[in-house]
């Protein structure tokens, strides 16, 4: 009998010990060492096209997140949402993904948005101050990105519901069913709005997945501080399944993604996914993360990069060749180009754009706000001294 | 063609909901308790067992989860029309308003609309306790990108909400709950109304404007009433919307009467009388006999129930104010 006396087991003994590594639940198929592995429950059979694509899509997107990284530093972007290490987890999720399904991202869903067809360029003007989300979500089914934690949860879950009132939601036709994918971090999971979100989309049995990666830290605040079990088994306590998947392992978190939509699409309802990975780099461009951690667990971490153990894969089973690796070389250079100098030549909003699109249609208090200031500027034209644009 | 109902104000919000539900099966209904039981004001009365459970969503208790729900099914093409229980019971669904619903318009350069309807029960003297009394419009009306309207009669009620779900930008809808069982109003269905976002004069006098809105337009037409009785001619304007407001018809008022007195339940300071008085001075000013008095809520916290007639603004205080704008 524990000191808890009878009110209850000792959760310590009922969810065991915590593991540094995601423990004895993490869903694994490759290894960090380049090893394929097998799940009982969660594989599938990769051709070595796939392989291919999984492994140009984490170095393309690996190139945004250090492209984006050095416009910051070079001022072209005011602060940048690094991604450095979670590459794994947003390819393997983002290609689980159909066309029909829809991604309500936080604010560090580049790689998300690639696999959506979202030109990167898009994705920072948010970031340069230019706007504030410069895609239609409606286009490619990526909602823009969302900066209040774990808002868009809600979201989600009420698209979610909004497919299953479509009849887009179990009919059997693989072309018509229907997921949402609700992407946000282990900071977030301490949010009420998150929390509710899980309660609303079990209530309905909405189609949506909870798509979380746990990188270990929300800015400085490391993940004992959000909870004192696995994440994963929250998910229990709100009536749906919670997969442990290592976030590093594109192969993995592909497989159990793909399995989570599925369900989801077939009606099955709602599904926790919990990525576990590590934020290599800082929160943002704006953080320090020496001041909170310890270079060791970096260090730790940059052996299981989940760039390298694909690499190592499929060089040692003989998929791909030099040609392969200079191609891609080549391809990321040219993305690289397309967003410095696509990032310098996105125009800055007119003073007198901040009055549109606050509704549907300018109110006339707006639009007199609009012509007081309009006047006021055109006050200054032809003057040096001030108001100058 | 049917002969002209009389109805109260619950009546007339349950049809005009009834109504637009028929008119737009994209519009969905959801809240506490608004399936079976028709919510705690039986306004969704009827509804659910009509339209079924997918367009009339009994929904956890959770308000944040109600608000941000609904702003994915706006995104999804639906038009969301949700009920918060109380007034005081915004409040955890306060961020998913003004930072989601409010700013999603504007965050997508108008590519993404919210037609997300949020009805708010609101106002005093039902005799209820903590939380179920309150007044927060300011707080709405301060926020860039929420339109906020308040019904004061049944009339209205059947018309405002069905323009107000029509609407392609999010509307917080208040409704007078003091109002709701209280007095009949005869409706004709074949009428055009007025459109939204208009205020309307609904006592045309000459002497003072009271401006009113919600649960008070009723006290102010009693206040004139009794001013008539007195001698004086009041001009009771109906504000009818609170964001964007419609100050035309109260600059013309003003500058005939040149003496003008605000009255709402809410709280004086920083209260839509604030900006009410800031706004008609600026532009009626040379027509101003006195300065604009505000009639209101106190500066406290809404008291016990036992004492709460002499805390909102009734007859005899919006009168005083009417009498002090001539002592100048």
């Amino acid at each position: 009998m524990s000191e808890h006396g009878s009110f209850g087991p000792d959760l310590a003994e009922v969810f065991g010990p915590s593991h540094a590594d995601g423990g004895p639940d993490l869903v694994q198929l490759l290894t960090p060492e380049g090893e394929r592995v097998h799940h009982p429950e969660f594989d599938h059979d990769f051709s070595a096209e796939e392989l291919r694509g999984l492994y140009r899509d984490m170095v393309l997107t690996r190139r945004i997140d250090v492209e984006a990284t050095a416009l910051q530093r070079h001022g072209e972007l005011g602060i940048w949402a690094q991604l450095l290490g979670q590459e794994a987890a947003q390819i393997g999720a983002g290609r689980a993904l159909r066309p029909q399904d829809y991604v309500f991202p936080t604010y560090r869903e580049h790689g998300v948005a690639y696999c959506k067809g979202v030109d990167p360029l898009r994705l920072l003007g948010l970031f340069r101050g230019v706007d504030q989300g410069g895609w239609d979500p409606a286009e490619n089914n990526f909602g823009l990105y969302t900066i209040v934690i774990g808002a868009q949860t809600l979201h989600a879950t009420g698209y979610a519901m909004g497919m299953q009132r479509d009849g887009v939601v179990g009919t059997g036709d693989p072309e018509r069913d229907s997921a949402v994918i609700a992407h946000f971090g282990d900071g977030a999971s301490s949010q009420g709005d998150v929390n509710e979100a899980f309660i609303f989309a079990a209530s309905y049995n909405a189609p949506v997945v909870f798509f979380c990666q746990n990188n270990q830290w929300a800015i400085s605040e490391p993940i004992e501080r959000q909870t004192r079990i696995p994440l994963h088994k929250r998910a229990l306590g709100f009536g749906f399944p919670g997969i442990r998947v290592d976030g590093n392992d594109v192969l993995a978190t592909y497989a159990v993604t793909k399995a989570a939509l599925q369900r989801a699409r077939e009606g099955n309802g709602p599904s926790f996914v919990e990525a576990y990975t590590y934020r290599m780099g800082a929160h943002t461009t704006t953080d320090d993360p020496t001041r909170y951690r310890l270079n060791d667990e970096l260090e730790h971490w940059k052996l299981k990069d989940p760039i390298e153990r694909l690499k190592v894969y499929l060089r040692r089973n003989g998929l791909v060749d030099q040609e392969f690796f200079d191609d891609l070389d080549v391809e990321a250079k040219e993305l690289g180009h397309h967003l410095r100098e696509g990032c310098k030549a996105l125009p800055d909003p007119k003073p007198l754009d901040q009055f549109g699109y606050v509704f549907s249609e300018m109110t006339d208090e707006i639009a007199a706000q609009r012509d007081e200031f309009a006047a006021y500027l055109a006050s200054f034209e032809g003057s040096t001294t001030g108001g100058g644009h | 063609m049917t002969a002209n109902q009389k109805i109260t104000l619950a009546k007339g919000l349950n049809m005009g909901l009834r109504k637009a539900m028929e008119d737009d099966d994209k519009v969905l209904l959801m809240g506490e308790d608004v399936g079976k039981l028709g919510g705690v004001f039986r306004i969704t009365d009827g509804l659910q067992k009509d339209f079924g459970e997918d367009r009339v969503i009994d929904s956890p208790l959770a308000e944040s989860g109600i608000v941000g729900t609904a702003v994915g099914m706006a995104l999804r093409g639906y038009r969301p029309v949700v009920e918060i229980q109380f007034d005081g019971f915004v409040y955890p669904a306060y961020d998913q308003i003004v930072c989601q619903v409010a700013k999603y318009t504007y965050r997508s350069q108008g590519k993404v609309k919210m037609p997300i309807v949020i009805r708010i029960p609101f106002g005093g003297g039902i005799g209820a306790v903590e939380h179920h009394s309150e007044s927060p419009e300011a707080q709405f009306a301060h926020t860039p990108g929420l339109k906020v309207v308040a019904c004061s009669n049944p009339v209205d009620g059947y018309w405002m909400i069905q323009q107000a779900i029509a609407h392609d930008d999010p509307v917080i809808f208040l409704e007078p709950k003091r109002q709701y069982h209280a007095d009949k109003a005869e409706l004709d269905e074949s009428a055009t109304p007025e459109p939204l976002f208009t205020s309307r004069v609904v006592r045309a006098g000459t002497d003072a404007t009271v401006l009113a809105y919600g649960p008070t337009v009723k006290t102010a037409l009693k206040c004139a009433e009794a001013a008539a009785s007195e001698g004086r001619n009041l001009e009771v304007i109906d504000l009818r919307t609170l964001s964007p407001l419609d100050m035309a018809p109260v600059y013309e008022s003003v500058r005939r009467t040149g003496r003008c007195v605000v009255t709402h339940e809410a709280h004086v300071n920083l209260g839509m009388g604030a900006e009410l008085a800031a706004r008609v001075t600026e532009e009626c000013f040379y027509s101003l006999e006195a300065p604009v008095l505000r009639v209101g809520a106190f500066d406290t916290p809404y008291p016990p129930s036992r004492i709460e007639e002499e805390y909102l603004p009734d007859l005899d205080r919006v009168l005083d104010a009417v009498d002090r704008t001539f002592a100048f």
